[in-house]
Formats: C-alpha cells, structure tokens, sequence
C-alpha cells in the first residue's frame, strides 16, 4: 500500500488556486497551497500554477523565494507540473511585456501564440494531439480536446515537445523533460480528461517517491 | 479545424435552489445546483452558468457558496451571473472559483464597469447579458429580468459593450425564453455578426434541432439551455451526439 501523495501547489498571489487544490483531492493526492521553503521540500511533488503575466509572476516567485525551492525540489528528482502560466514560467523567457527571464527548468522561451489573425486570448476546448507515448497523457484518447485560456505559447525543444494544439497555427501544449511536465491547459478545468492528467502526474509522484 | 461548439447548461438559482421560469414567471423546482452541475459535466457538457435571481441582498452571500461548492465538485469552467454590480462583486464569486462573471443591469446603469472588470480580471472573464425583446420594429435591450424597456437596440449595445470590455455575449430571447419553439435565430444572427466575440443563444430551445439551427442559422458559438436537459427531456450527451451528426464539431 502506498500512502497518499502529497503536493504543494506553489501560492505566489496571483489567481485562483481552488480549483487546482480540489481537483487534486479528488483524483485522491493532498495538497498544501504554500510558499513554505520547508513545505515544498517535504511534498512527494510541486504544482506551479497561475493566470496573469509572466513578469508579475516571476517577480512574485523571486520575492518569495520559491524560485530557489522549485529548482531544488526538481533537481533532487521530486516531480514538477506547470499548469497554464505555470507552464511557461519553467522556460528560460518570455517575451511578454518588455521580455523577463523565467526559471529555465526547461529549454525554451515563450512568445505570443501565432493566431493567425484570430482572436487573442486563445478561449476553449481544443484537440491535444500527443506526439510521444507519455505517462502524463495515460488513457487519454488521442485528440481528447482540453480546456485553454492562454495568449501566449512555449517554444519547447523537439524532444520536449509531449503534445500540441491548433489555433490559427499548432502550439506546444504539453512538454517536458525528465519528471518536469507542463501542460498549457487547464486540467482543473477539462473534465474528466482533465481529471485523468492530473490522477497520472499523481501517478508519477508516488514512483518517483519510492 | 473550426472551433469547437459549446453546451451549455443554464441554472437559475434562487437562494441555493434551481428554478426555471417560462417567460420568467411560473418558477418551478429542479434541484439542488451543485448536484445538477455534477450530473451535467458528466454527460459532457462545456461549461455551465448559474444565474442568481435571489431577490434579497441578505441572499448575496449564497451565490458565493455556490459559487465555492461548484468549484469543489465540478470540473468544468462556469460562469456566475445575477447582482454582480461592482468589481468587488465579480472578485468575490471568482476567488470561489467561477471562472466568469455576466453582468447585466449593472452594466446597463454604469457601462463603465465592463472596462473596470476587464481592467481587473481580463476581457475573458467578463460576460455581458443581454436580454432583447422585439419591440417598435428592433431588438430593444430590457432591464431587472426581462420586465424593464431600456429603448437601447440590442445590436448597438452588443458593439458597445464588447468595445467597453466584455469578452463573450450571452444573448436572451425573451420572446423565446420559456416558450421551447426556438431560438430567436434572426437577434442570434445579428449581434454576431455585428460583433467579433463568441455569442451564446439563449431563449427558447425545446429540441435538439433547435441547437442546431442556432449554429448553423444563428452562427452562434455555444448554446444555452435550461429546461430541455433539467426535465430529463434530453442529456447534454444525446444533445451533443445530435449536434456531430448534423455536422457541427463539438467535444464528444
């Protein structure tokens, strides 16, 4: 039997963290909403999440420190999913307001999404086509569409690149590299797909922790 | 590939408690919201609204609970609506976990508030409500339900308020509204193609062509309904089955 795996879902004031928290519980993991050093060092995995812009928040994260506990947690193994702004905030930079540099976990900068003359933010349900067999996409049908609210994109290395989607032009919208995954959706917000994602990087947290 | 189109199941909420009106009077019970709401992300449905017809302000609380008990329990976005007049209105139901809010009246009085909303939250967020009725030869706008003319034309206040900030339309009937013959597909047409947000009709649907020919006829991109699905006549499931097979992309 393993015990439940804990996660800390990295509070840095900005956006709702409700529903991320909740939909976490119900896929049965527990989570401490923190900017605690020590909390974040002791979960099983860490949730960056977020809605807002990538300079606000990474001045946010410098403030609090919760730079330097990410990069350790995720340097010691402990599983790391970037939701949304989280996403993108694990890139190395963003070109959004005047550019800032981001927590360069994964290779890679983020830029605005190439809509292709269409409406910017980017709203709705769209199609995840995945690219490579990952555990983060278990049991999801290919295509299964997944909920985004989003304006800008990473850029992800090829080998990074888990998944994308199509709005004007394909984006990346799932990456990731070792046990650092992000997702460019809202899994907390896309159902039972949504659901499922999130049950896998549970999953995943619990064999990193055996 | 176009978009895909969106269902979405409508909750009036009175204190806590589902109603629908037929032409807003004639409320009947359909439950407990959360419980509705859960049963309707299972079956598929996009998203969901809640609109809150509590006339007491002491019940303003409640649409927060709601609000936080929906988070709690259904993963899908969803959108409150009803007695958001202020910025601080819209904060307090969004930290419980909407996703957006409709303003209505509010917005009508004070036109400003869309920007101050999208200032704050982000045009995504903000949904304006509009109720139309045809009257003296347009679609005239109706204030507090549907029972107060405003002698501002429908069409003219979409453009208004989506240039103010209001980032999708929810568009009432409310000649249809209740009447299940429907949707208003000429006001559906109009406002859409008048503006360059997404359009959600409302008002009048009673089968599942109706949901069609909103889309097909009335261009909109989503689809609101009540009491088709909450009397058990159809599931957001067969809905959406129904909508593939006449050609329309929606989430299956």
């Amino acid at each position: 039997m393993s015990a439940t795996v804990s996660l800390a879902v990295l509070d840095y004031g900005m956006g709702n963290l409700r529903s991320v928290e909740k939909a976490f519980e119900r896929v049965g993991a527990s989570c401490e909403v923190t900017a605690v050093h020590e909390e974040i060092g002791a979960a099983d995995g860490v949730v960056l999440p977020g809605v807002g812009a990538f300079p606000k928040a990474m001045e946010r994260i410098r403030e609090l420190g919760i730079d330097e506990a990410l990069v350790t947690a995720a340097e010691s193994g402990r599983p790391v999913l970037g939701i949304c702004l989280g996403l993108q905030l694990l890139f190395e930079s963003s070109t959004e307001l005047g550019g800032s540099d981001g927590l360069g976990l994964l290779e890679g900068e983020v830029a605005e999404i190439p809509a292709g003359g269409r409406k910017i933010p980017h709203i709705g349900w769209a199609p995840v086509t995945w690219h490579r067999p990952s555990r983060l996409g278990n049991g999801i049908r290919p295509g299964e569409p997944f909920y985004f609210v989003h304006s800008f994109v990473v850029e992800p290395r090829e080998e990074d690149l888990i998944g994308s989607a199509t709005y004007g032009g394909e984006f990346a919208c799932v990456a990731g590299r070792d046990r650092i995954y992000g997702v460019q959706f809202h899994p907390e917000k896309s159902s039972a797909a949504g659901l499922r994602v999130l049950e896998n990087f549970v999953g995943i947290c619990a064999e990193a922790g055996e | 590939m176009s978009d895909l189109k969106r269902v979405i199941p409508c909750l009036d909420v009175d204190d806590g408690r589902v109603v629908k009106g037929t032409n807003f009077v004639d409320i009947r019970d359909a439950g407990d919201p959360v419980e509705l709401a859960s049963r309707y992300d299972r079956e598929g449905a996009d998203e969901l609204v809640f609109l809150d017809i509590t006339a007491s302000h002491e019940g303003r609380d409640t649409i927060v609970d709601l609000a936080r008990r929906t988070a709690d329990n259904v993963f899908i976005p969803f959108t409150i609506g009803g007695g958001i007049r202020s910025v601080e209105d819209a904060q307090a139901v969004l930290d419980a976990g909407a996703d957006k809010v409709a303003v209505n009246s509010a917005a009508l009085n004070r036109p400003g508030l869309l920007g101050e909303m999208a200032d704050v939250f982000g045009t995504q967020c903000v949904v304006v409500a509009i109720d139309a009725k045809w009257q003296d030869g347009h679609y005239e706008v109706f204030l507090n339900g549907g029972r107060k003319p405003t002698g501002r034309d429908a069409v003219q206040w979409a453009i208004e308020a989506t240039r103010l900030g209001a980032g999708e339309i929810l568009l009432t009937s409310m000649d249809r509204d209740g009447t299940n013959i429907g949707y208003e597909l000429e006001l559906t047409a109009a406002v859409v193609d008048a503006t360059a947000v997404p359009v959600i009709a409302s008002g009048g649907a009673g089968e599942l062509q109706h949901l069609v020919d909103a889309i097909k006829e009335g261009h909109a991109d989503a689809v609101l309904c009540a009491s088709i699905f909450h009397y058990g006549q159809h599931t957001v499931k067969e809905a959406k089955r129904y909508m593939a097979e006449n050609g329309i992309p929606v989430r299956i």
